[in-house]
């Protein structure tokens, strides 16, 4: 009889040890592949290999504008067409200092009006567009459906289609010849809108509910709860307006006239116009690496944001 | 509970005035400005004067250009370049999901790169590619290995222009949507795999199709969404690949090129407006039918 039972007990036993491998086993091929690793494994490599086509053909408009900014002028026009630059050479840049310091605004007042407005641009526009993006999530009013479907329309339009209309909004409001006019039209971001209330959508509604009960009100749900749950929607955003103010040519070429307002990237489509072609060609590439730089930056330093907000968050 | 709500005062619209405020007077006001105008004809100089439905008769009855090449070519792009950019955009958010941090920030980088450099580097760099004399890249590198005798003139065959166009179309795919759907993978809760595999999931296709596109539905219509509009903001690109203007035969001639050559280069504004009325009419189809495939069916709001 007991014999017995200590059989029946070590098959048991085996059982359970079994099932627990299997799962083990299971739960270690999931490790293996799992999403978001936190280090390199060879398993990998099957992963970059089939980005690969892509990453060649995407990573053109970098190794363009790095290596045209630093070719020399005989390399530019060479024949047979270079890739790279053989020979570094910093005359591009020079000539593009020399151009810089003839001009009668001092070359740092435009560096500083599109850092200025850049920098309100993607302030405002995130605090409006994330306030807007929390009541069309979350809260209750009669207008909601009408006014979210006006910005869902919003976002369909093609920006040349209003282009004629903008004008004259901007000449009636006085939104000429002013900072403000590098920033205020650019704060309505209707996608931007669109994606932050995408994302403020996954946010459990159990945690408002329970936030309302213990007696929070709306802004502090928005600020203490909802906004870092939202981080990655802010971060692409933030990418998007930064976007948007950083490479504007329009405002500066059709709204200001006081050359000291005007920003950077206006300057430098400006710069290129006046002087020869071939000198031309080599300092618009440094004007264009100056231009595009400051967007990698910005990427790499709010990409730290993107990942694992969620997974902190306590929410499960 | 009728008597709380109605002495309370709905704190939503202080969340909403700031953000429509400047909505209304930097956009709505413009698309109805916009709309006003399509009913009139408009040089810039003169005030407008009503005309009525004439615009859009004239749009859909006289201009040839408009109906054989612009509408035709538009839908054609918008109907590859959508659906096709999408899948990229997604396949290559999972993809770059799957290797660790530092690599993938700069990755992601390149991949995005064409969404951040500005419209006009983007067409000087595939012109040099495909110029049709020797000196350009692409002819110079089938030349020197033997696949070709002479260049090919690749930007004055109407057809190959139109299939340029969706390569660079496709080029440029990866834009906010894919870094949005990027953010949504990341941040999917690592338990549901986990579960999900310890109760039998199998395959990383399965993993695919029942965790990853169900977690992340919002970022997928967001997508689905940009993808779309993003098409029929393309303008420009069959000039600016050929400098030629217009382009030879009107290849690759988009509504958004042809009301541009009406409102800035003949300045009939009110024309160009019903056009623009009508690619948003276009525009608003296509967003349907996106929302339709890819959004939620019914609010599973508990507010």
């Amino acid at each position: 009889m007991k014999k017995d039972k200590d059989t029946e007990q070590l098959r048991l036993e085996k059982l359970k040890k079994k099932l627990q491998k299997k799962s083990r086993r299971n739960y270690r091929r999931f490790q293996g592949i799992k999403i978001n690793p936190s280090f390199f494994h060879k398993s990998q490599i099957k992963f970059l290999l089939l980005m690969l086509p892509m990453l060649i053909i995407t990573l053109l408009p970098i190794v363009y504008i790095f290596s045209h900014a630093f070719k020399s002028l005989s390399e530019l026009y060479a024949y047979p067409p270079k890739i790279f630059a053989t020979r570094l050479t910093f005359d591009n840049f020079r000539n593009l200092i020399l151009a810089t310091s003839q001009t009668g605004v001092p070359f740092i007042r435009y560096v500083f009006n599109s850092v200025v407005s850049s920098a309100l641009t993607i302030f405002f526009s995130l605090l409006i567009g994330s306030l807007a993006a929390y009541s069309f999530s979350f809260l209750k009013y009669k207008l909601k459906k009408p006014l979210f479907a006006l910005n869902q329309l919003a976002i369909m339009i093609v920006p040349v289609a209003i282009a004629v209309p903008r004008f004259i909004v901007m000449s009636e409001l006085g939104l000429t010849n002013n900072m403000l006019s590098h920033i205020i039209p650019l704060l309505a971001m209707p996608v931007g809108v669109f994606l932050i209330k995408q994302f403020m959508d996954q946010v459990p509604r159990e945690l408002y509910e329970s936030a309302k009960i213990d007696g929070a009100n709306n802004f502090q749900i928005f600020w203490k709860i909802v906004i870092p749950l939202v981080k990655p929607a802010l971060v692409t955003v933030a990418i998007l307006a930064f976007q948007s103010s950083w490479n504007n040519v329009e405002t500066s070429s059709l709204y200001v006239d006081d050359e000291a307002l005007k920003t950077l990237p206006y300057y430098f489509s400006t710069l290129t116009l006046g002087t020869s072609a071939i000198a031309a060609q080599g300092m618009s590439a440094v004007a264009s690496l100056i231009i595009f730089v400051p967007n990698i930056v910005l990427f790499i330093l709010l990409q730290k944001n993107v990942m694992n907000t969620m997974a902190y968050s306590g929410i499960k | 509970m009728k008597s709380v709500k109605k002495k309370k005062f709905n704190d939503a619209y202080l969340f909403i005035i700031p953000y429509f405020t400047i909505f209304f007077t930097f956009v709505i006001a413009l698309i109805a400005i916009s709309v006003i105008l399509s009913f009139t004809y408009y040089d810039t100089i003169n005030f407008p004067s009503f005309v009525g439905l004439r615009n859009y008769v004239n749009l859909f009855t006289q201009d040839t250009d408009f109906m054989q090449f612009a509408l035709p070519t538009t839908i054609k792009y918008a109907l590859i370049i959508g659906p096709v950019g999408y899948m990229i955009s997604f396949l290559m958010a999972w993809l770059l999901a799957q290797v660790s941090y530092k690599l993938r920030t700069v990755l992601a980088i390149i991949l995005y790169s064409p969404s951040l450099t500005s419209g006009v580097l983007m067409t000087v760099i595939w012109k040099v590619t495909f110029s049709g004399d020797t000196r350009g890249y692409l002819n110079y590198f089938l030349l020197n290995l033997g696949l070709i005798n002479e260049p090919v003139q690749w930007l004055q065959n109407t057809s190959m222009i139109f299939g340029i166009m969706i390569f660079v179309g496709l080029w440029a795919s990866m834009s906010v949507g894919f870094l949005a759907m990027l953010s949504g993978i990341l941040n999917i809760d690592k338990d549901l795999y986990e579960a999900a595999y310890v109760d039998g999931m199998k395959s990383r296709w399965q993993e695919i199709f029942y965790i990853t596109i169900p977690s992340i539905k919002p970022q997928m219509l967001f997508g689905a969404v940009m993808a779309v509009v993003g098409t029929f903001n393309a303008a420009g690109m069959a000039t600016a690949l050929t400098g030629a203007y217009p382009p030879p035969q009107l290849a690759g001639w988009l509504i958004v090129d042809h009301m541009n050559d009406f409102g800035f280069g003949r300045y009939e504004m009110g024309y160009a407006s019903a056009m623009s009325v009508v690619l948003l009419l276009i525009v608003m189809a296509f967003y349907s039918v996106s929302v339709r495939l890819f959004g939620e069916k019914k609010e599973k709001r508990i507010r």
